[in-house]
């Protein structure tokens, strides 16, 4: 899988609340219009910003705080291909895996703000063409993999009437 | 091989022997979601098109974060939690019921040894009772409910040790605001966290919560303690036996093992906007403040009403301050009225809203306004956290909130109590 597209740059700590704030989850259903307020405490109408196919691109610990869903949920409903961070906060890592939204987790301090880039998740190395280097990317799980390429965990548990795990 | 309290938990959970890094299935004993979670659960449930829902008896809906609801969007979703409950005659607990934590802990629905989650990240809760407690998403959730198991990584595990005594005036949500600050926000992710010592004996469930309450705010994956007679107390109460809990081997392998001394520890205060932004209240006492609040999930029971009782009792609020007070459950306000404490805090000049999880998550129940500085129990300071991203939030013991709550700045509440 190969995905191409600009660096939007964030800090360490980006929490669930500045991914999509709580006065907007709570009364919000649908995916879409929550895209419309994804991070928008950190960067004002950051949606607009976003080309199909861009990254986040953040340091550590992406996504603590708390267990709501709708964050990789208006991530991916704004365009945004992958998230690439040092690391992720657990239950966000988890929630992206089951929504389908790619984390490429890897050495993120040489990017810099709207570098292109270019990830061969498969081969596990990311380019960044702006800088012309290339970044390893740390590999997920295999399950994980078979989870995010089935399109998400429901999609998964349909497809093989359960977990396909440890096969 | 010597194991750690969470190896032991989720071993007994796969049916096979684990060890920190594996990865396995795992048997849930209870699950819960909550009114920001539950339309997600129940809409991937749809999705999977389940017959029949494997843990139904092991699940309960709770109606806590926006309740009573506050506009058409939250209605239509608490709607759709009450039509889905009906329809497949599953538990629901709605508006007044109390926090979802709370209200799940005093069902007596976690025990020792048990593997609970949770759709909302504090679910960590529970883990004071010695169980494997942890915060999953809606579709993490919603397979868990279908299917009984969900995949588990079996995490390494952080031991932390409390030695000492606690000075007068400073409370188990001191320990972990301190240990918080000196871990950071990530200085446990995916870990297990196991909190012992003379300490945390001393301490009573209710200021156990607390600290379990808010392993999350490191990153951790749990907040297990061992449960002692406290617990198998606070466990009959509410009608369960419990003869045995699962222990961590002695020469279970830990990540690391850290220890703090209370003795000397002073009240502590986490500064906007995040929560390991921790510093003495002292270092803060005269900085105005506009709004206090005490309650939820980390602060909002008994102990905590009985500690800004005394310190609210016969006394007014500053008048330049708006107090508001959120019983953690139903059960705690009946109690709280029952003691006296409701009058208390009415009398003083606060306001005591529906049980739940109040003005926490900016939904409703006092946003406060642009440039405004809140002082609050929660576990939370987030930016935008309260509803308001221009306001400034700091988090704190119910003494030193409610002694804030009097002078209208913050204040040390050492000599309030």
């Amino acid at each position: 899988m190969k995905l191409q597209g600009k660096a939007h740059k964030f800090g360490s700590d980006v929490n669930t609340d500045y991914i999509i704030s709580g006065r907007y989850k709570f009364k919000i259903q649908d995916p879409r219009e929550l895209a419309k307020h994804v991070m928008e405490d950190l960067v004002p109408d950051f949606y607009k910003k976003v080309t199909k196919g861009d990254f986040i691109v953040a340091g550590n610990n992406f996504g603590c705080g708390s267990s709501r869903e709708q964050a990789p949920l208006a991530i991916k409903y704004a365009g945004i291909s992958a998230v690439l961070a040092k690391s992720f906060a657990r239950i966000f890592f988890r929630n992206a895996i089951n929504t389908g939204l790619m984390l490429l987790e890897c050495n993120t301090d040489g990017i810099s703000k709207y570098d292109v880039l270019e990830a061969d998740v498969g081969k596990g190395i990311l380019y960044n063409k702006t800088k012309k280097k290339e970044i390893k990317i740390k590999p997920l799980p295999d399950f994980m993999l078979k989870i995010l390429n089935d399109g998400g965990l429901v999609e998964h548990f349909k497809k093989h009437g359960g977990f396909k795990f440890g096969s | 091989m010597s194991k750690t309290v969470a190896e032991k938990i989720l071993s007994k959970h796969a049916g096979k022997d684990l060890t920190a890094g594996d990865y396995a299935l795992c048997k849930v004993d209870f699950c819960m979601s909550q009114d920001g979670t539950s339309g997600l659960v129940i809409d991937a449930l749809n999705k999977l098109g389940a017959k029949k829902l494997v843990a139904k008896n092991k699940f309960c809906m709770v109606i806590d974060h926006s309740a009573p609801a506050p506009n058409i969007g939250v209605s239509a979703i608490h709607d759709k939690m009450r039509k889905f409950a009906k329809k497949n005659k599953l538990k629901l607990h709605d508006i007044g019921c109390g926090v979802c934590h709370q209200v799940v802990l005093e069902s007596g629905n976690v025990l020792p040894g048990n593997l609970v989650v949770g759709a909302d990240s504090h679910t960590c809760t529970y883990g004071a009772l010695g169980a494997l407690t942890t915060g999953f998403g809606s579709t993490d959730l919603a397979i868990a409910l279908a299917s009984g198991k969900n995949w588990f990584k079996v995490p390494e595990t952080v031991k932390i040790i409390l030695d000492g005594k606690l000075p007068k005036g400073v409370y188990s949500k001191d320990i972990i605001l301190d240990i918080i600050g000196d871990l950071g926000a990530d200085g446990c992710t995916y870990m297990a966290v196991e909190f012992t010592g003379n300490v945390i004996k001393a301490l009573s469930v209710d200021a156990r919560f607390t600290i379990s309450n808010m392993a999350i705010e490191m990153g951790a994956k749990c907040g297990i303690m061992y449960p002692d007679e406290k617990v198998l107390n606070w466990l009959k109460a509410r009608g369960k036996r419990i003869k045995t809990t699962v222990l961590p081997d002695k020469n279970a392998k830990y990540a690391s093992i850290k220890r703090y001394n209370v003795s000397k520890l002073l009240p502590k205060i986490a500064k906007p906007h995040t929560v390991d932004n921790v510093t003495d209240v002292t270092k803060l006492a005269g900085k105005k403040i506009n709004q206090a609040f005490i309650g939820t999930c980390t602060n909002g029971r008994m102990e905590d009403f009985k500690i800004t009782a005394k310190i609210l009792k016969g006394k007014s609020i500053s008048k330049d301050v708006r107090m508001i007070i959120a019983p953690a459950s139903k059960d705690i306000f009946t109690k709280a009225i029952a003691r006296g404490f409701i009058e208390i805090f009415v009398k003083a000049g606060a306001n005591v809203v529906t049980p739940g999880c109040g003005p926490c998550v900016g939904t409703h129940n006092g946003v406060p306004a642009d440039g405004e500085n809140v002082i609050s129990t929660a576990n939370r300071n987030f930016k935008g956290r309260m509803g308001n991203p221009k306001a400034f939030i700091y988090l704190a013991s119910p003494a030193t909130v409610a002694a804030s709550a009097l002078t209208g700045k913050i204040t040390d509440p050492r000599r309030y109590v």
